[in-house]
């Protein structure tokens, strides 16, 4: 079994036997890893499709995904751990860059102490004033 | 902290939402002794800071009632003054108190005035100032973000030893992250993170500040 880490949820899978550096999943795995299903248009999450043309991309078979090579190729990083047991996946700078330029705050929920959870988007219609802190 | 602000503007329309970068065990007596009456939520992988690029705390972005930036990530009014703590006394110069008390009262009441007036405060910036000012990401950091998470999750278990090559490559892939260095680094008995290569990373900086100077007129 491998974990994958999501920015803020983690999923557990189980991964293919196919050798190299990637981690190969089945189509139902990855749509739960990644959110990611795969369609005729090719592999979707939303309003994005990535078009997957038979043996054009060497993450793609046509029975399971490499979704550490599809992640890189979304510009988006990957890193885990030495026994290949976690895995985190990322978000690219490229990403992010055009969510800031776009000048709409990002959103994001995160809990209180009582594991109460928040969207900065509950806040909208009042000026929020969003600081960090910590106790270190 | 932010408590003052969040009682004189909440009948504008205002609120402070605070995130805490660091695990609710550590943030836990902080805000039960504050008690804030704004939200202070827990973000232990830092999530806040790889969405809005902030590297220190405290670190504020502004956003305006249709959940548009009018200020990015920039330092919420600290000042540079602990660098000037006399070693042994651990007091800091009385010059450098008032200039530390004026950097913090010159952005409170830059927060005020929006607070009060919103769009029409000289302080709630045009898109295109905001744009210029947008502290964006880059690979470097984004693979560090992602080693950030491993090391989170895996110190949230416990599990020390297999945190550490991705604390390491993190702060490596990430070395201005002062957010990163900071979470990860022991504490000393009053529970902060300031040990010796803290002091040796600030000294480093030389004549940048730790807490860079806020683009508000007046602040020092």
């Amino acid at each position: 079994m491998v974990t994958i880490l999501n920015e803020q949820a983690e999923v557990d899978v189980t991964p293919l036997p196919r050798g190299g550096d990637g981690l190969w999943l089945s189509h139902a795995d990855m749509t739960r890893a990644t959110g990611f299903e795969l369609k005729s248009e090719g592999l979707c999450r939303g309003e994005i499709c990535v078009p997957v043309p038979k043996g054009r991309h060497d993450f793609a078979r046509d029975d399971a995904i490499d979704i550490a090579g599809f992640w890189r190729y979304l510009g988006h990083p990957v890193a885990h751990d030495a026994s290949r047991s976690v895995w985190a996946l990322g978000t690219g700078a490229g990403t992010r860059r055009q969510a800031l330029a776009s000048l709409e705050a990002p959103d994001f929920t995160l809990p209180d102490l009582d594991g109460r959870p928040h969207a900065l988007s509950d806040y909208r219609g009042r000026k929020v004033f969003l600081v960090s802190w910590a106790s270190w | 902290m932010w408590q003052k602000a969040q009682e004189d503007l909440a009948g504008h329309g205002f609120t402070v939402v605070a995130v805490a970068l660091d695990t609710a065990d550590a943030a836990r007596p902080w805000i039960e002794v504050a008690k804030p009456s704004y939200p202070t939520l827990i973000d232990r992988d830092h999530h806040l800071a790889a969405l809005y690029g902030m590297i220190n705390v405290p670190e504020a972005v502004w956003i305006d009632e249709g959940g548009r930036i009018v200020r990015p990530t920039e330092n919420a009014g600290a000042f540079d003054g602990f660098r000037r703590r006399d070693v042994v006394t651990g007091l800091m110069p009385p010059e450098v108190v008032e200039t530390t008390a004026r950097a913090k009262r010159i952005y409170m009441e830059a927060v005020a005035d929006w607070g009060r007036n919103g769009a029409a405060s000289r302080h709630a910036l045009e898109p295109a100032s905001v744009r210029e000012k947008l502290r964006n990401s880059n690979d470097e950091a984004a693979l560090a973000q992602a080693h950030f998470r491993l090391a989170t999750w895996f110190l949230a278990k416990g599990e020390q030893a297999r945190a550490a090559p991705h604390v390491a490559e993190a702060r490596r892939l990430h070395p201005d992250s002062w957010t990163i260095f900071r979470q990860t680094y022991g504490r000393n008995d009053q529970g902060f993170a300031t040990g010796d290569e803290f002091r040796e990373r600030v000294a480093a900086l030389g004549e940048r500040r730790y807490y860079p100077k806020v683009d508000i007129e007046g602040m020092p």
